[in-house]
């Protein structure tokens, strides 16, 4: 079995039908089936008409992003399933589940691939390495694998119009250790993930008001704002809005890119992107090499300029 | 509380892509292209242990570094913000340990000092950027762990922790031991040490351990291996970005507007 297991409740997500699109081929190749589980009967119902022959719901784990209960019911299933193969997204809960998972499982954990090949009946994973100046290729030594995959770096599964009935597990109690408080849920501030518009900025900048400004922008198009590492660590943004390789993995149709110089570990997280649009001052920095569109400008005068023309065209 | 910090010295990761190489035979970038550094989530991670420290909340903190000789020097830089100790255990080659060598090496070194009750690790060393070693150490302990933090305090017993979550900044409680992987914040820029600390950590002793000293062999080193590195190599990049000019800024505004729209991107508010 290959397993793919996703956080989500009231349906699959994108994330999640990248894994399965990934699990879907990859059970081709290796002459297996695709399973999937989830934290809902809903979006575990939505396994089957995307080519999973199986589909559980995880029940119990009400702190699940905090808590152990989700992991520890992923392993017994995994074990349960004689899991091959265990995809997760490369995420907030994938990134910090899949080296504990792995490790339960006396398995193997590949971390943040975006590629993976069958090669002589064993998968070769490939994965950013240097804060993705490099590529690198692994194999587990161990069976199962479980990988975290990269958002937007594999095709989602289609509908096959197959159905699968929801088998329920249970997340065994946690130990009690870690407690979920509470959180300042990001709330009405527009999701990155599921953003097609992303206003990014950077230190380019300048200033933290220029931050505002973004928001502006982002308002009228409809949009998200992001922001690079540089800018997050300089207090300019909160750190839930940073992209890149530590941060979001996005895939909006449009990235403006305002004053990002475009380190490796930004350009790690908009890969998806339909096309970035690179605003700065420096000819020469790398984020021309990722753009699509480019302006060779201070980031804030166009900022400024496409509020003012957004405007215009409003009244 | 014993907090212990795990350390890794990294290529300078604000190398420019342009000058980033890797040498095919020995599968990393070839010596001397870049300095070494403290790696950037490990100097978050040491500033949360000191200023945990600061707080009452740790009494000590113990720096600990698995990797080859020159690496030292990280530990040299955590003493010279004030680190109360630090522990080597030397290796030859550091990166041709994967995760589950370099968790084995620092769980050994764990046992060894005690163990504490608090370890801090970086969310992921930036040269791999595998992102496991935390967790790792964690399940090889027994103990919870928790990632992605940028903040921590003392409260009613327990060690509170602000933390990335999926949706927003998350606050937890937790009961030591607990493993904590950090995250950079703005108020976790490691601070600088004085000359006079500067000058102090020199003179300070780092303790050396080798493996097999903790009971680790090369066999055994061998068989906690995991993954297994094949290729590594620089993408090449295709530059094909179209310029947007203009006379003045507006121009410009209004020219991309139109272009993005051309190419059915974006739709302009009517």
């Amino acid at each position: 079995m290959i397993l793919a297991a996703t956080w989500d409740t009231d349906g699959l997500g994108r994330a999640a039908l990248e894994l399965l699109g990934a699990a879907t081929r990859l059970a081709v190749e290796l002459g297996d089936q695709v399973g999937l589980a989830a934290l809902g009967t809903a979006a575990a119902a939505e396994a089957g008409g995307h080519g999973a022959a199986r589909a559980f719901a995880i029940e119990g784990d009400r702190s699940a992003s905090a808590g152990d209960g989700t992991i520890a019911a992923l392993a017994e299933l995994a074990r349960e399933l004689s899991a091959r193969i265990v995809l997760l997204a490369a995420d907030e809960q994938g990134g910090a589940a899949a080296p504990r998972l792995a490790e339960r499982l006396s398995g193997t954990a590949v971390t943040h691939a975006i590629a993976v090949e069958v090669e002589d009946g064993r998968p070769a994973w490939t994965r950013p390495v240097f804060g993705g100046k490099a590529l690198s290729r692994v194999t587990a030594s161990f069976e199962p694998v479980v990988a975290t995959l990269r958002r937007g770096a594999f095709e989602p599964a289609l509908p096959t119009g197959g159905s699968a009935s929801v088998e329920m597990r249970r997340a065994p109690a946690g130990h009690g250790a870690v407690e979920l408080i509470g959180s300042e849920a990001a709330g009405e501030v527009a999701s990155l993930e599921e953003a097609t518009v992303i206003v990014a900025g950077g230190a380019g900048l300048g200033t933290p008001e220029a931050f505002s400004e973004l928001e502006e922008l982002a308002d009228l198009l409809g949009g998200a704002v992001g922001a690079s590492l540089a800018a997050v660590d300089a207090g300019w943004a909160a750190p839930d809005r940073q992209v890149g390789l530590t941060g979001k993995v996005v895939s909006p149709d449009v990235y403006f890119a305002f004053g990002i110089s475009g380190a490796s570990q930004h350009l790690a997280g908009i890969g998806g992107a339909k096309a970035v649009v690179a605003v700065n001052t420096d000819p020469d920095a790398p984020i021309f090499a990722a753009a699509r569109l480019g302006v060779v400008m201070d980031g804030r005068e166009l900022l400024r300029a496409l509020v003012d023309e957004l405007r215009g065209g409003e009244s | 509380m014993h907090a212990v910090v795990l350390l890794k010295q990294i290529l300078d990761w604000e190398l420019p892509p342009q000058r980033f190489r890797i040498d095919p035979q020995t599968k990393r970038p070839p010596d001397g292209l870049a300095p070494k550094l403290l790696g950037p989530f490990e100097q978050n991670a040491l500033e949360l242990a000191l200023q945990l420290e600061q707080a009452g909340t740790v009494e000590k903190v113990t720096a600990l570094l698995a990797g080859p000789a020159d690496a030292v020097e990280a530990l040299r830089k955590a003493l010279a913000v004030r680190a109360d100790e630090a522990v080597h255990v030397e290796v030859e080659e550091v990166d041709a340990l994967d995760p589950s060598q370099t968790a084995e090496l620092l769980v050994a070194a764990l046992r060894r000092l005690g163990p504490p009750e608090l370890v801090l690790a970086g969310r992921q060393a930036g040269d791999w950027d595998h992102g496991q070693v935390g967790y790792l150490v964690a399940e090889r302990l027994g103990w919870p762990a928790v990632g992605l933090v940028f903040r921590g305090e003392s409260r009613d017993g327990r060690l509170h922790v602000w933390r990335i979550g999926p949706s927003g900044v998350e606050q937890l409680a937790v009961r030591p031991p607990v493993v904590l992987t950090v995250t950079s914040h703005t108020d976790l820029r490691l601070r600088m040490g004085s000359v006079i600390d500067l000058m102090a950590a020199n003179r300070k002793p780092i303790a050396s351990w080798r493996p097999d000293e903790l009971g680790l062999g090369s066999a055994d080193l061998a068989a906690a291996r995991r993954l297994e590195l094949g290729e590594v190599w620089v993408p090449e990049v295709d530059r094909n970005c179209e310029l947007i000019e203009g006379e003045d800024a507006a121009e410009v505004a209004a020219r991309l507007l139109d272009r993005l729209a051309g190419l059915e991107l974006l739709e302009r508010p009517a």
